[in-house]
């Protein structure tokens, strides 16, 4: 009858509860990022796009979804298609590579649309300032409506941030 | 014990409302369930609802050389989907108009191949290659699907699904025989297969490799993809709810009256429930299948349903 315990009983139902930590709402948003929280109604699908980034923030974009964070409680959900989606969420300068590829994922991106620069790359190349096989920065190119800085950003400054933009 | 043909069309409706808002709230119970016993909070049960009203009203795009096929693909996929839940017993045997067992099979065929031409009609790789894969299970799991109820029919002596839902009702003993058993089996692993489940396919992955379902639906947007997530969803909770009451017959509503509709209406509701709640625990502990692995199961599962007929022949 060991195994039959009221605590190994319990254990189970222990395990299961969310070990997800609770992330702040915003503090301030612009109102363009008001407006786009407007029209997404509580669920938020993004297209991830690496224009060049060292991958660092993409270690982030990656805990984000992890228990511990839990982005998707938000209804925000990192999405395959550009088409399934309300905004790219880019992270990294903009590398000559990939100036092409981004400004297509962007025009597939049914309108109307929002631009999220994650990192201090895409606002202002960071450490890639300079390079020569650096375009410019995400402003440059696109309208950015929500920026994220951070070398990399946490995952819960990420969120914070993005849940200004679904309203929730 | 009559059914008069104003009780029949609101029962119809009645099925029509009650699938089409249910199955989006059954997909986000199965999501909750599934981050629950992950360890997350998850998103709320109404998300599902709640993204098919905001892609209701995004831009759509249409592919520049996609044909006619592209726009109408999701509504064949949504209109095939309610002619199924207004003709078969889902909360009360008077919704019956004709629901033959040919029919609904073929009527969920219709929706599935009407989805994988629409995958072509992009041509997109990621479409050829989704539809193509798709094609490749549900040559399969069809067949297997048709030859279990085949195997239902055969003791009640009809193939229209309320006879043998009725007959099976006043026959107790019939639903632990062995063809039953075998045929369940089959059933489920069909449903599974068909909505795109693991282990079959992912429906949250977003890789090239293992995307079967989620390939063949990359290009819609806006309220085309609203009604192909509408539809695959009501084709999941139409399949369940089948499930449900032909291998559960009890608290289906037998006779009008609105008394016996609504604990038909719970009961379906609580088989749907308990039939998603299993298939969402049971997938967290689950790896998906390598594609080349599906065929195997799929074809375990008309071996399953064939079986189940030659005994119900034999045994009798
Ligand atoms: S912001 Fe920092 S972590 Fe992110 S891509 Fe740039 S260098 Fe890497």
């Amino acid at each position: 009858m060991m195994f039959l315990s009221i605590e190994r009983i319990t254990g189970i139902f222990k395990d299961f509860r969310p070990k997800s930590i609770s992330v702040p709402f915003p503090s301030e948003v612009t109102p363009g990022v008001q407006e786009a929280s407007r029209r997404n109604r509580g669920s938020l699908q993004l297209r991830h796009l690496d224009a060049g980034s060292c991958n660092g923030c993409e270690m982030e974009i990656a805990s984000m979804t992890s228990p511990i964070y839990d982005v998707e409680r938000f209804g925000i959900k990192l999405e395959a298609s550009p088409r399934h989606c309300d905004g790219l969420l880019v992270t990294g300068p903009v590398t000559r590579n990939m100036s092409g590829p981004l400004l297509k994922t962007y025009e597939a991106v049914p309108q109307p649309r929002v631009v999220v620069a994650l990192g201090d790359c895409a606002l202002d190349c960071g450490v890639f300032k300079g390079a020569y096989g650096v375009e410019g920065t995400l402003g440059d190119i696109l309208p950015v409506d929500l920026e994220i800085p951070g070398c990399p950003p946490e995952p819960a400054s990420i969120i914070t941030a993005l849940r200004g933009l679904v309203g929730r | 014990m009559h059914w008069t043909l104003l009780s029949r069309l609101s029962i119809s409706t009645l099925q029509i409302v009650g699938i089409a808002v249910g199955s989006p709230l059954l997909l986000g119970l199965m999501r909750k369930i599934r981050c629950r016993i992950e360890g997350r909070v998850g998103p709320p049960i109404a998300q599902p609802l709640i993204e098919i009203r905001k892609l209701a009203k995004r831009e759509r795009i249409r592919p520049e050389y996609s044909s006619w096929i592209f726009t109408v693909a999701p509504i064949v996929l949504v209109a095939t989907t309610l002619i199924l839940v207004a003709i078969t017993p889902i909360f009360s045997t008077g919704s019956s108009w004709s629901a033959d067992l040919f029919a609904v099979v073929f009527l969920l065929l219709i929706g599935s191949v009407s989805v994988a031409l629409s995958a072509l009609d992009t041509g997109t790789a990621f479409g050829g290659m989704g539809a193509s894969r798709a094609m490749t299970v549900g040559a399969l799991a069809e067949p297997a699907l048709l030859v279990a109820l085949l195997a239902l029919s055969v003791p009640a002596g009809s193939s229209n699904i309320t006879t043998i839902l009725v007959r099976s009702l006043y026959n107790p003993e019939w639903l632990v025989t062995p063809e039953r058993l075998l045929a369940l089996a089959a059933f489920l692993i069909v449903i599974v297969a068909e909505s795109g489940r693991l282990p079959v396919d992912n429906p949250t992955t977003h890789l090239e490799l293992t995307m079967i379902h989620e390939a063949m639906i990359l290009e819609y947007s806006g309220i085309d993809l609203a009604l192909v997530k509408l539809g695959e969803s009501m084709r999941l909770v139409f399949m369940l709810a089948l499930f449900g009451n032909l291998f559960i017959p009890w608290g289906i509503a037998t006779r009008p009256g609105p008394i016996y509709l609504v604990i038909g209406m719970l009961s379906t509701a609580a088989k749907v429930v308990g039939l998603g709640t299993l298939i969402a625990t049971v997938e967290v502990g689950m790896a998906k299948l390598r594609l080349f692995r599906v065929p195997e199961l799929m074809a375990g599962a008309f071996v399953l349903s064939v079986l189940a007929v030659v005994s119900s022949l034999v045994v009798r």
